[in-house]
């Protein structure tokens, strides 16, 4: 088994440098075809494993080598398959190589061809040691691996202006968060002596709460920045910049669910800590409503799928933060499902349109474009929560949850984004493939995406149909080997079916709504002229609450002010030149001193002389000092030195 | 008494004779001075009793390394006066005196503040006799030593003057020295 | 005053030693610094026999005897050599030897 472990982790990684070979090469197709491969073989290797953990029920721990090892400092790379990560590494495996398939015909007409696949596979790569690293250390170098593909494929098309700044968003933004993982990492080493997930949560019940609390806080922070929690959310909706498989598999299945895999993979610390839950659960539900309330308005159909990934993964946190930690894997699975299919459809629509992605310039295009048509209109189905698809096992468990933990104000908010996400899935689907038709005058005859692309999406399609009800027991019973199982069931027969059904009717009457609002034929683009433009919550929402603007206002200006003063200040009046002081002083001294080597016999005599007297000044100081050392201790003490 | 006034003589001549083979421009009269510095140590040897080490001194100084020197100066035209540029007098003085101030604190400090017993007491046998006896009993190796070492700076000594004794390069031209060398 | 001990020389030998300084660091003809170099062995010497002398050890003579040999294979060698670059370079002033320069 353990070299089906190996496959599955560094498949990815061959793949990634074959294509490096030709990064800097002519478009090569089967430079995509060949990683593709080799993230399928990853993938094959995972569900061999995910087979064995199903039979045995046991992990797969190895030790690859010693990575470090320093006094009481021992860190190797080791890896461990067990019932969390290798549901990690499904999830990763499967996505990718659908995404890679994907991206064979998506980035077609690219010149980064070769490129592109080398940087997805290494991202691959970097996941799956993040998911399967059995400590904090290896986690971490996966963790920053994630951060770097990030940047690399946020970036991609770099000579766009947007996009490298959106780049660099992304990373400062992850840095900031980093910090706080780091700081917490090292509180877990501090205090347990260890990295070693197994050992470290061991020790962790012996710890008090205090501590456990800002280990907790800690490691939360890290999450929140790879997860884009408030406040450090800017940074996802930016990154739409990047291709449109990028978005789908790493800012929208995989990465940005670090965050909550580290949440899941720490139970046992939350466990000790449930104020901290609540926190997170409580922001979870925040970020929840607050990034669906973006989505609402916004006009630029990647922006508003990555809003409701946002909101997904406030769903998440607020599972996980309520203890329902099989129910936040479970959700993140899904989620991971539907949200990959909805970007990859959405890419085949910006593909049609040529990288147009204001969905009031589209309509109608349902009628040349069918199949993309069905494949989002059930990924958002999907995502609404309607049964019997994905979307409704996992998420109205989270709204269950928070309904039996009697956190009513985080049902209430979780119970109201659902109305929204439905609402503004269907109204970017509505503008999209229905309604008048609005493309044909901006001189746009769009086309369906190539036979393969569509046949890749399938299997996304059918896990989004049908992972929630065939998957749900055999999740619960593999996880909860590992994770807290409670079960979540309203005992009241009258009141489950109440939520349930009213939670139906509620999302599928903001679906009906939004059809109603959006299909109607007098849709036009907006201008900035229609009342509802100029009031001021759609302002608001538009803006993102002036977020983004009050980051640029109070922070990065007052940071550039200073910086500049530094640099004018410190750096060139100070560092500089005390550089260029050191600088002049050994060349003035070399100039000066150079008399010294004119080669005349004599003035070498008189220069040994010299050096012999200080020699022996010397001798005659220390013979001095060492003979009366005793009184010399003695007259400094009484000194108080 | 005596023992003081001849230290105080030969102290003052000492001084003098060396004072003027440093600071002389002829340097014949710097020979001359030298030779008889060295006779004048040679009586503080006897004065300190080291009768043997007073005879070296004036066998080995005055007698070969003077007739050395008196050979050796024969062949540089000690009548051309050379032209010496002279830097800072004080820099020189002031150096060389703390030089040998601090050597003399280094090494005779010690042996002054301690009693450190003999390790080759001086027995009632004349002095002669008793370096003889510890020059061929306890220092048999560097005396040896020193014997090769002589013999080694005679025949280097012949070499190095000697070759080609009968051509001199000062007398021949320019172009016949580069003939020579480029063979 | 009239008592000779073995500062008086020690002072002796560190007044020669002192003039054989000033000499090696003076003077530009080579046989000069030779005849310095001579005086500075020979101070040391005094130094030896007035040490040997007043502790009543052999040591001090044995050292200044062999001081002497060496002061006689250096004359020996250093003559030679002063005489091969005299017949070169016609000259023995230390100003006009400079092929150290680095």
């Amino acid at each position: 088994m353990e070299m089906f472990l190996y496959i599955a982790l560094f498949a990815p990684l061959v793949g990634s440098l074959f294509a490096g070979l030709f990064g800097a090469s002519k478009k090569k197709l089967f430079v995509g075809i060949i990683s593709s491969f080799f993230i399928f073989v990853s993938f094959v290797a995972s569900s061999i494993l995910l087979s064995y953990v199903l039979k045995t029920g046991s992990s797969i721990q190895v030790e690859m080598m010693t990575w470090m090892a320093t006094g009481d400092l021992y860190i190797p790379f080791g890896f461990v398959v067990d019932q969390i990560s290798v549901t990690m590494m499904m999830v990763v495996t499967l996505v990718s190589t659908i995404v890679h398939v994907y991206a064979i015909g998506y980035m077609d007409h690219d010149k980064g061809f070769n490129r592109f696949f080398s940087y997805l596979s290494a991202f691959v790569f970097s996941m799956m040691i993040l998911v399967m690293s059995d400590n904090f250390a290896g986690l971490f170098i996966g963790w920053e691996g994630v951060g770097l593909c990030s940047w690399l494929l946020i970036g991609f098309w770099y000579h766009k202006e947007s996009a490298t700044w959106a780049a660099n968003e992304a990373f400062i933004m992850n840095r900031i968060a980093d910090l706080g993982m780091l700081i917490g990492i090292f509180l877990v080493y501090w205090n347990t002596g260890t990295l070693q997930y197994t050992e470290a949560f061991a020790a962790m019940p012996g710890l008090d709460t205090e501590t456990l609390t800002w280990i907790g806080i800690f490691l939360f922070i890290g999450a929140m920045g790879k997860s884009a929690q408030f406040p450090l959310h800017t940074w996802l909706a930016d990154a739409m910049e990047g291709p449109t498989p990028v978005s789908a598999l790493i800012h929208a299945a995989t990465m940005v669910t670090a965050g909550v895999y580290l949440v899941v993979r720490s139970n046992e610390l939350y466990a000790l800590i449930p104020h901290i839950g609540l926190f997170i659960a409580s922001l979870g539900a925040f970020v929840a409503i607050f990034a669906a309330t973006m989505a609402l308005v916004n006009r630029d159909i990647k922006r508003v799928i990555a809003y409701s990934t946002l909101s997904q993964l406030g769903y998440m946190f607020a599972a996980a933060g309520l203890g329902a930690y099989w129910v936040a894997l479970f959700h993140l699975m899904a989620h991971a499902f539907f949200k990959a299919l909805l970007f990859l459809g959405a890419g085949n629509v910006m593909h049609a349109m040529h990288d147009e992605l204001d969905p009031f310039k589209m309509g109608g295009l349902g009628k040349s474009m069918k199949t993309t048509m069905i494949l989002m209109t059930l990924a958002s189905v999907a995502l609404a929560g309607i049964f019997p698809l994905a979307g409704f096992f996992s998420k109205d468990l989270i709204l269950e949850v928070a309904f039996i933990d009697q956190h009513f104000i985080i049902y209430g908010v979780l119970l109201l984004t659902a109305g929204l996400t439905a609402f503004y899935s269907f109204r970017i689907i509505a503008l999209i493939f229905h309604g008048e038709d609005r493309h044909t005058a901006l001189g746009h005859h769009p086309h369906e995406a190539y036979k393969f692309m569509l046949w890749a999406m399938a299997p996304l399609l059918v896990l989004a149909i049908i992972s929630g009800f065939l998957f749900k027991g055999g999740f619960f019973e593999m996880v909860t080997q590992l994770l807290p199982a409670t079960e979540y069931h309203i005992d009241n027969a009258a009141t489950y079916w109440t939520i349930t059904i009213g939670t139906q009717i509620f999302v599928l009457l903001a679906i009906y709504f939004a059809y109603k609002k959006y299909m109607c034929k007098s849709i036009k683009i907006p201008d900035g002229t229609s009342a509802m433009e100029n009031s001021f919550k759609y302002k608001l929402l538009i803006n993102q609450y002036y977020i983004p603007h009050f980051y640029e206002e109070y922070l990065v200006k007052p940071y550039r002010a200073l910086s500049t003063i530094f640099w004018e200040k410190v750096d060139n009046k100070i560092v500089d030149a005390s550089v260029d002081g050191i600088a002049k002083i050994i060349y003035s001294s070399g100039e000066k001193t150079r008399g010294m080597q004119s080669g005349n016999l004599s003035t070498m005599l008189k220069w040994m002389v010299a050096g012999l007297v200080i020699l022996l000044s010397l001798a005659v100081v220390f013979g001095l000092a060492a003979r009366h050392s005793v009184e010399i201790t003695t007259i400094l003490s009484g000194l108080g030195v | 008494m005596f023992e003081a006034i001849a230290f105080y003589l030969f102290a003052f001549l000492t001084i003098v004779m060396f004072y003027i083979t440093v600071t002389t421009s002829q340097a014949l009269y710097a020979l001359t001075a030298l030779a008889a510095g060295m006779i004048f140590i040679s009586a503080f040897f006897f004065i300190l009793g080291a009768d043997f080490l007073g005879a070296v001194q004036i066998v080995v100084y005055s007698g070969a390394v003077m007739a050395l020197y008196a050979f050796g100066m024969m062949f540089f035209d000690t009548t051309r006066d050379l032209k010496e540029k002279q830097g800072n007098k004080y820099v020189v003085v002031g150096l060389s005196t703390i030089a040998a101030v601090l050597v003399v604190l280094i090494f005779m400090a010690p042996i002054i503040s301690e009693n450190i017993t003999a390790l080759y007491p001086i027995g009632d046998g004349g002095n002669t006799q008793e370096i003889g006896m510890v020059l061929f009993t306890k220092y048999l190796v560097p005396f040896e030593v020193a014997a090769v070492m002589l013999l080694v700076a005679m025949i280097s000594g012949i070499v190095l003057a000697g070759k080609k004794m009968d051509e001199s390069l000062t007398l021949q031209s320019e172009e016949e020295i580069n003939e020579k060398a480029s063979k | 005053m009239m008592e000779i001990g073995l500062n008086h020389y020690l002072v002796l030998s560190t007044i020669l030693f002192c003039i054989g300084l000033v000499g090696v660091m003076r003077r530009k003809n080579l046989l000069m610094l030779f005849f310095a170099t001579e005086i500075l062995l020979n101070s040391v010497n005094i130094a030896f026999a007035a040490i040997s002398h007043f502790h009543g050890d052999l040591t001090g003579q044995m050292f200044a005897f062999f001081v002497i040999a060496i002061a006689a294979s250096e004359v020996a060698v250093g003559l030679g050599l002063l005489i091969v670059w005299h017949k070169r370079h016609n000259n023995i002033d230390l100003d006009t030897m400079s092929t150290m320069k680095g």
